[in-house]
């Protein structure tokens, strides 16, 4: 199916490009339908319909304050409290911006990854053990493989496999990222947001971490924001153009980068933005 | 004059301003500790006092500041940190928070004399509480409670904000991600918070003199019903303390070697705040290394 569309706004005419993803082996998992997001009286997402394809990653890119992060944090309702969402993010077929969600048991499925490292201060065990506790898992056995597998996952096993009780604070940035992502990915979610989770890292971290990414999309939908374009190109199969509150371009990757339909996605993915 | 000499004399004047005030402390300490350290002896520290006679000790003043402390902590500690825990992590800012931080705002620079007045008017007089360890401890718990509170809410200030968002991506209820996550990690700092609180709550008198009374009356130690007056664990008796000794002693005291017991009470409570705060410096310390290296 292709929808390319021109919206009228504010008496200019703006062309904007959506293609949602249409593959039957990746069905969609999560979509969003008139999403708008208000910080108090303004307006920061306009239109932001996507369409999340499983088993995929998917890459938001944009100018800085176009609204990728509110995006981001609306779909698992990070926002709550400090913005208003309206319209339907429909996870599996049940909206789940409605307000008799279970929003606690609704981010165990939808996990998030954020741009700072933040471990807590816990030993790196006890970051990753501690939530699966805290719903009931006391099984020593069962929590021991779930941390190792969740840290294998994250491509962390073997570096921290003989200091697992020491502080989850002294590790480097990239390592703390990587806990931070077998922290997500230990209770078991659907899907996995990421903010720029690269942005604090070094090239060979951020390169390590792509490869866990690309190791993860097997088992786990992914949406990551990312500033650095030749990151999309490399791990993402979709992704959609944001430029000041609304999605501007919507494509798989090469089609974004190769043949961009909108002028300011070619301005922007070419570098020749503002 | 060029702008290397002006650092010079800036440098140089802030050096001597912060010399003087270390001075004047230094000072202050030493004539307290070189006048008193001489008086104190095992007897002095565990003997009760004489009204008329030399040789009097501060045993019973000392206990009582002690009891009195940890009774005045363990009814604001956790009233502070409720209050803490609300303003923080709960309330939004509105008209109602404002009041509220007003309110702390004020109350932590009340005189601690009026704090006492307060106290004698309403715990001793109308709850009929007398003067008693009680009304000394509830007058203390309201001479504490806004600076305790202050200092927990910095405490878990200091905690980022990314720390919560972390614990509520993880499907973590707010309250769930305030005590497994926010609280542990400020545990140092709300630590050393309320050990320095301690100290002050230690030393002081005013707020005492009327409600925990300027009276000692002596103990039995080996008496702990607290429902018999002369059990040390009794809240219901007059207790005074140590620093409120030490005012009494010098306004009216008539034992012959009241300069000597009023220099060596000096000693003692400085010694125990300073106590106070290197425990808290190494504990706060000590605590925040095993959270983060161990
Ligand atoms: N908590 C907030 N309160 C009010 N306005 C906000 C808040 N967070 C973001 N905004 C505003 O919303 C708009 C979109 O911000 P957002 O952080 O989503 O952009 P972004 O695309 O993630 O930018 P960046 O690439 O810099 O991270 C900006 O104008 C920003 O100022
Ligand atoms: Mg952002």
């Amino acid at each position: 199916m292709f929808v390319s569309n021109d919206v009228s706004t504010t008496g200019t005419m703006q062309k904007r490009h959506i293609v949602q993803p249409r593959d039957a082996q990746h069905p969609i998992v999560l979509s969003t339908e008139e999403l708008h997001v208000f910080y108090g009286k303004k307006e920061a997402i306009y239109e932001g319909d996507l369409q999340f394809a499983r088993n995929q990653i998917t890459a938001l890119i944009g100018p800085s304050g176009s609204g990728k992060s509110t995006y981001l944090r609306s779909l698992n309702r990070m926002n709550d409290r400090i913005a208003t969402v309206t319209g339907r993010i429909m996870y599996r077929g049940v909206d789940i911006n409605q307000s008799d969600i279970d929003v606690y048991e609704m981010r165990r499925r939808v996990g998030m990854v954020f741009q700072r490292p933040n471990p807590f201060a816990k030993s790196i065990y006890d970051n990753i053990a501690f939530a699966l506790r805290l719903r009931g898992t006391t099984d020593q056995h069962e929590l021991d493989e779930i941390v190792e597998t969740s840290l294998k996952q994250a491509a962390l096993w073997n570096q921290v496999k003989d200091d697992l009780n020491k502080s989850a604070l002294a590790l480097s940035g990239g390592q703390a990222q990587r806990l931070c992502i077998a922290r997500a990915i230990a209770v078991k979610p659907d899907i996995l947001l990421l903010d720029e989770p690269a942005s604090a890292l070094d090239p060979v971290s951020t390169s390590q971490l792509e490869d866990t990414l690309l190791e993860l999309k097997k088992q786990y939908t992914i949406i990551i924001v990312t500033h650095n374009m030749q990151q999309a190109g490399r791990i993402s199969e979709y992704t959609a153009f944001f430029n000041q509150g609304r999605v501007l371009e919507y494509d798989t990757t090469s089609h974004i980068f190769t043949n961009p339909q909108v002028q300011i996605t070619s301005d922007y993915v070419s570098g020749n933005f503002g | 004059m060029n702008s290397k000499t002006q650092n010079k004399i800036a440098i140089g004047t802030l050096y001597g301003v912060a010399g003087l005030v270390v001075l004047i402390l230094l000072a202050l300490l030493g004539y307290i500790l070189v006048s008193g350290l001489p008086q104190l002896s095992w007897h002095f520290l565990t003997a009760p006092a004489k009204a008329f006679l030399k040789g009097g000790g501060v045993g019973v003043q000392l206990y009582n500041s002690f009891y009195l402390l940890i009774l005045a902590m363990l009814i604001s500690f956790p009233i502070a940190l409720g209050a803490a825990i609300y303003l923080y992590e709960y309330a939004r800012d509105n008209w109602v928070t404002t009041t509220i931080r007003t309110a702390i705002e004020i109350l932590s620079s009340l005189p601690s004399v009026v704090v006492g007045l307060f106290g004698f008017l309403f715990f001793v007089v109308k709850l009929r509480l007398g003067f008693s360890i009680l009304s000394g401890a509830f007058a203390l718990t309201f001479f504490n409670l806004p600076l305790l509170t202050r200092s927990i809410e910095d405490s878990l200030r200091t905690i980022d904000l990314s720390q919560r968002e972390g614990g509520l991506a993880l499907g973590l209820s707010r309250w769930e991600t305030i005590t497994r996550v926010i609280l542990p990690a400020a545990v140092p700092s709300i630590l050393t918070g309320v050990i320095l609180s301690a100290g002050r709550v230690f030393g002081e008198a005013a707020a005492l003199i009327y409600t925990a009374g300027q009276s000692a009356p002596a103990l039995d130690f080996t008496d702990w019903n607290p429902f018999n007056i002369s059990s040390p664990l009794n809240p219901m008796r007059p207790a005074e303390t140590l620093a409120v000794h030490i005012w009494k002693i010098n306004s009216e005291g008539i034992m012959p070697d009241a300069k000597a017991i009023s220099s060596g009470s000096s000693a003692v409570l400085v010694l125990a705040i300073l106590l106070f705060n290197f425990a808290a410096r190494y504990l706060g310390k000590r605590l925040y290394k095993r959270l983060t290296s161990a």
